[in-house]
């Protein structure tokens, strides 16, 4: 029965939602070989330790913590050496990243180290005797890859939001350790983590994404756009490649092709309109409402439900109106 | 500084994909192809350290068939200095043998900065640039959005989900380049005149046979087709009530 290693990612103490779900998959991937152990590696400052029994109730069975000073903020070398040791003296069968800005730092460092291939990306995984077989979206989601991976460890990265982090009631076993080389002597160093607005939803983590477009007409309109996030509570706030290009938002806010790939459970695309490249970045959304004053606008092709009017009208309505719906909740 | 620039070449995203017959390629019929933009922000990165630091020379690589030599010549356009094809008869989607065969020429070349695009739209993978960076032990910073480089030592931003890195590095490194950095400039008539008379040197690559291989292709499931609530902020209420009965996300 092989084990199975989860890197499980974290800011600060705090662990990330994607952390939960490359042990979700880890989990997963345990029982689909016949039921071994799951070991998490959590690197962090001092404190991040106390987070081992959330790993644990996620489907750690050791949790290896790693506390040090220097590991405030990421550090890709330390990381690196600390996760391609542990992976080669643990004799893992698979090692699970998340496909987030880190894990995509990450996983091929560690893979190239460990001498194997690394999927990035991954929408479900299956095991077929020696071979792990994965689906993986290419050109831009329109076409999707069944690959096969051969080399051992299996090195995969999950896509954020296709596995739900499921929780158990158990607690796993805890191993302090230290890192693998000193913090201190990298030769690359973060020297600082800026977060964004306090409380801001990350878009590649929140329930309800609304996105907007040109159709805005100018950046300070964007307020519709973030009033209606206020009004759901659970919503990021996303542009085309278009705003950001004009400055408009942070190019960090770019859903599309070249940006940011999300599949929330709600997208609303407010003047948006729909061209190849933000498809890209957004159509696996599960639900997608759209709102444009051209009905023939490319967007209503995939959305589910359609207004076409006036984004200055439309949206404050709608932002009263779930207003007014999450009050009766 | 002796930069090195690794490019891709791919087809336009904005075509409705055919499968091949053979289930594991694509039907290249009708695509047009062009510099990966990743890879093409990254040649532009190196062309303004040039143009900044007197005496430096940008090499541009790329792995593939000889139809690259196109895509290399694009980038002498714009202002690289010279090319070098590893030759291959296809570029497999596995990123590992192409890093280390990527890396085996940049060992060679002693360069003080390698960048790559932070990834390409065709395999969406992302990997070659970090595992060259493993592969030839030297720092690595991914998908940046700012660069400065000054006495030997750079500094970038990297974005993150809800959040920015500022990294500090040591040269010679292994950058790779996210869309924000700059825009890529358009090669000009004279650049592309003395293009043809830049270096571009073939070379076998060598490509050790990948843990990673297709298996088959499909095209996602079409979503099903939506509808128009209605028009104007009246259709508002009937919007709401099919978010909280039909969709159950309000």
């Amino acid at each position: 029965m092989p084990n199975i290693f989860a890197f499980v990612e974290s800011r600060g103490t705090d662990v990330r939602k994607v952390g939960l779900e490359a042990l979700t998959a880890a989990r997963a991937f345990a029982d689909k070989s016949g039921g071994g152990e799951v070991h998490a590696l959590l690197l962090g400052p001092p404190g991040i330790a106390a987070r081992a029994p959330q790993l644990g109730q996620h489907g750690a069975d050791v949790v290896i913590a790693v506390e040090h000073p220097g590991l405030t903020n990421y550090n890709p070398e330390v990381a690196t050496a600390t996760a391609a040791d542990r992976i080669k003296s643990g004799g893992y069968r698979a090692a699970i990243f998340s496909t987030s800005a880190q894990g995509r730092d990450l996983a091929p460092r560690i893979a190239a180290r460990l001498g194997v291939s690394v999927v990035t990306d991954v929408l479900s995984f299956e095991l077929e005797g020696d071979t792990v077989v994965v689906r993986h979206p290419i050109n831009i989601g329109k076409v999707i890859a069944t690959l096969a991976i051969s080399g051992s460890p299996a090195v995969i990265a999950m896509r954020p939001n296709v596995i739900a982090p499921v929780q158990n009631a158990k607690a796993g076993r805890v191993e302090n350790a230290q890192p693998a080389v000193d913090p201190g002597s990298t030769r690359v160093k973060v020297i600082e983590t800026r977060q964004g607005g306090a409380g801001k939803l990350d878009l590649a983590e929140a329930p309800v994404v609304i996105a907007g477009g040109r159709g805005l007409k100018a950046a300070e309109n964007f307020k519709l756009v973030e009033d209606l996030a206020s009004a759901f509570g659970n919503a990021a706030v996303g542009a085309t490649r278009a705003v950001t290009d004009d400055g408009w938002r942070p190019h960090s806010d770019q859903i599309g092709q070249t940006g940011r790939l999300v599949s929330p459970e709600l997208y609303i695309a407010v003047g948006i309109s729909g061209a190849v490249q933000h498809l890209a970045g957004m159509r696996t959304s599960k639900t997608i409402v759209a709102v444009n004053k051209d009905k023939d606008a490319p967007i209503f092709k995939v959305a589910d439900y359609g207004i076409v009017g006036d984004v200055f009208e439309v949206i404050p309505a709608l932002t009263e109106a779930v207003r007014e719906a999450k009050k009766h909740h | 500084m002796k930069i090195a620039v690794c490019i891709k070449r791919v087809p336009d995203m904005d075509v409705r994909f055919k499968i091949g017959s053979d289930n594991v390629s694509l039907d290249e019929a009708g695509l047009k192809f062009d510099i990966n933009d990743f890879d093409a922000w990254a040649v532009e990165a190196a062309l303004q350290l040039k143009e900044k630091n007197a005496g430096s020379e940008v090499t541009v690589i790329s792995l593939g068939p000889d139809v690259v030599q196109e895509t290399i010549r694009k980038a002498l356009s714009m202002g690289a200095d010279r090319g070098i094809q590893l030759k291959a008869d296809r570029v497999p989607f596995d990123g590992f043998p192409v890093a280390k065969a990527l890396a085996e020429e940049l060992k060679a070349g002693s360069y003080d900065l390698i960048l790559f695009g932070k990834m390409s739209p065709d395999s969406s993978n992302g990997v070659v640039g970090p595992m060259a960076a493993e592969l030839l032990g030297l720092p690595c910073v991914t998908a940046i959005s700012s660069l400065e480089i000054a006495n030997g030592k750079g500094t970038a931003k990297r974005e993150l989900e809800g959040a920015q890195e500022i990294v500090e590095f040591q040269l010679p490194a292994v950058l790779t380049v996210d869309e924000g950095l700059n825009t890529a400039r358009y090669p000009s008539l004279k650049g592309i005149m003395a293009a043809k008379k830049k270096p571009l040197q073939t070379k076998p690559a060598q490509l050790a046979e990948p843990q990673v291989v297709v298996r088959k292709l499909e095209l996602p499931a079409e979503r099903k087709a939506g509808r128009i609530v209605g028009e104007g902020a009246a259709a508002v209420p009937e919007l709401v009530k099919l978010l909280q009965t039909e969709a159950k996300v309000l």
